[in-house]
């Protein structure tokens, strides 16, 4: 197989901003970001869709970067933790995490607040959870089980949940 | 990971050319796939991407039944206004497995087709017959405490991960299949197929294949189903066991019921036998219970795996109590 078939142009939308880059196929959406455009926001953790730190936003839904084909990813809006806000402008998901100490070491915390921020989308669509007691209904009370529930698919080893669940119950009021 | 090339389908017919000629797969979700050609378990030479079919969609069929587009994302499915008011068991399962993000890339058809979790298949250091066929199966003798009871084989104990599938299973869901010669239709009760000898076959499909859609016929009974699964954390791990079921009791009376089990054999495993047993019985703890070890008097299981005889009994039961509004 010649090396041309195994590779491809990409065009990236990142954050509002269009970048045009020659990728091997293997590469991943978060290697591509991280490895390629320098935005090193986004954390790899297992590389496996197993801990939720390199959550970014793809056409406004949170997926795992380390499981999407950046070649595959191209076209659509990517929008990564640089993209939500910025030291002198935080989005008010980060500045929850910062008022609540919602993380210690921080490698987590990325993905957490992407995928927090995505998450609140999810409840206002009305989309019910695994904890949802009554799976009809289109309104959903955000509670810290419901939370918990949504918010699985990001592990933190440090254990900072507590300060996590208390940071999003801040920023969706 | 092997080296491989990609291209994006605009037509079924290109897709299904490309794929039947082998050395290739389709990529959707890729939430199993990617993985698994990170791990070098599955290695085509090339993708293609078939996200723009027009895949994505569910809609009411004229006989009051759901056609769910193979494309459509578990999220919108388990968000569909539709599924969750009249099959609520498949609405739950899907919300019980894998996490936001994962449901968010994930499909129907992928979902459908996804590979065990059995540790020996994804290590390639290891030998497995159903990744290797002749090359042995050493979980019998070694690490099995999550795999299967019913159906297996002495070449391969692997279970099928899904939930969507148990559900989809007690709810005689209909494959729509796609090759070059045509279009058919799979009951899901004929589309998976049990180890034997040849573990590394695990449905009917020939290579290029595509699933297109998923029919659920219209069953009124469905409206009151649930799924439960019992894991080793509360959230975001795969069933060590489950149950999807629909109940219709009428004065005490089991009419009608559905009843499918997950994560105990190779594909979900209607409960068959336990539906025979229960229809015109009383409601009750104690039928409950005898239905399904009717079921499971055909487990096998090994040492490390029979407690999922008890953890089955019981999830089973308290789904049906809860769906009779029975004491257990």
């Amino acid at each position: 197989m010649s090396d041309a078939s195994t590779s491809s142009g990409v065009e990236l939308r990142v954050n509002g901003t269009r970048h045009r880059l020659s990728l091997d196929h293997r590469t991943t959406l978060l290697d591509a970001l991280r490895e390629h455009l320098d935005l090193t926001g986004t954390k790899k953790g297992c590389d496996r869709g197993q801990c939720g730190a390199c959550t970014v936003l793809l056409d406004g839904r949170r997926v795992n970067a380390c499981l999407v084909l950046a070649v595959a990813a191209a076209g659509k809006q990517i929008t990564t933790i640089e993209g939500l806000g910025t030291s002198g402008d935080l989005h008010p998901m980060q500045e929850a995490f910062v008022a609540r100490d919602a993380l210690q070491c921080g490698y987590c915390t990325p993905g957490q607040i992407c995928s927090a921020v995505a998450m609140l989308d999810e409840v206002q669509r009305g989309w019910p959870s695994a904890v949802t007691a009554d799976i009809t209904d289109e309104t959903i009370r955000l509670d810290d089980i419901e939370i918990r529930e949504r918010m699985s698919g990001n592990l933190c080893r440090c254990g900072a949940y507590v300060n996590i669940v208390s940071a999003i119950t801040e920023a969706s009021r | 990971m092997r080296e491989f090339a990609f291209t994006r389908a605009e037509r079924a017919e290109e897709a299904i050319r490309l794929v039947a000629a082998g050395d290739a797969a389709y990529l959707a979700g890729g939430t199993n796939l990617v993985d698994l050609m990170k791990l070098g378990v599955a290695r085509p030479g090339l993708l293609v991407d078939i996200t723009a079919l027009g895949l994505d969609f569910v809609t009411e069929l004229p006989d009051g039944g759901l056609r769910i587009g193979a494309g459509t994302r578990n999220s919108d499915l388990a968000a569909s206004p539709l599924v969750r008011s009249r099959y609520p068991v498949l609405a739950q399962a899907i919300l019980a497995g894998a996490s936001g993000q994962l449901r968010n890339q994930a499909t129907v058809g992928g979902n459908l087709l996804q590979r065990t979790r059995c540790t020996y298949f994804q290590d390639l250091s290891k030998p497995c017959d159903k990744r290797r066929p002749g090359s042995g199966c050493p979980a019998r003798t070694g690490e099995h405490h999550n795999l299967a009871i019913l159906g297996a084989s002495e070449h391969c104990i692997a279970t099928h991960p899904s939930d969507m599938a148990v559900a989809l299973s007690a709810l005689d869901a209909v494959i729509q299949v796609q090759e070059s010669a045509g279009r058919r239709e799979i009951p899901l009760a004929d589309f998976y197929l049990l180890p034997g000898d040849r573990p590394d076959r695990e449905t009917v499909l020939p290579q290029g294949a595509l699933i297109t859609a998923v029919d659920l016929p219209p069953l009124p009974l469905a409206r009151r189903s649930a799924y439960r699964k019992v894991r080793e954390r509360a959230s975001y791990a795969f069933a060590i066991g489950s149950v999807a079921a629909a109940l219709d009791v009428v004065g005490g009376t089991v009419r009608d019921v559905r009843l499918s089990f997950g994560a105990l054999a190779a594909m979900p495993w209607r409960a068959r036998l336990a539906e025979e047993a229960l229809r015109g019985q009383t409601a009750s703890p104690e039928a409950f219970r005898d239905a399904a070890a009717r079921e499971l008097a055909a487990a096998r299981p090994l040492p490390d795996n029979a407690y999922k005889i008890s953890v089955i009994t019981a999830a089973a039961v308290q789904t049906l109590c809860d769906l009779s509004g029975v004491t257990p």
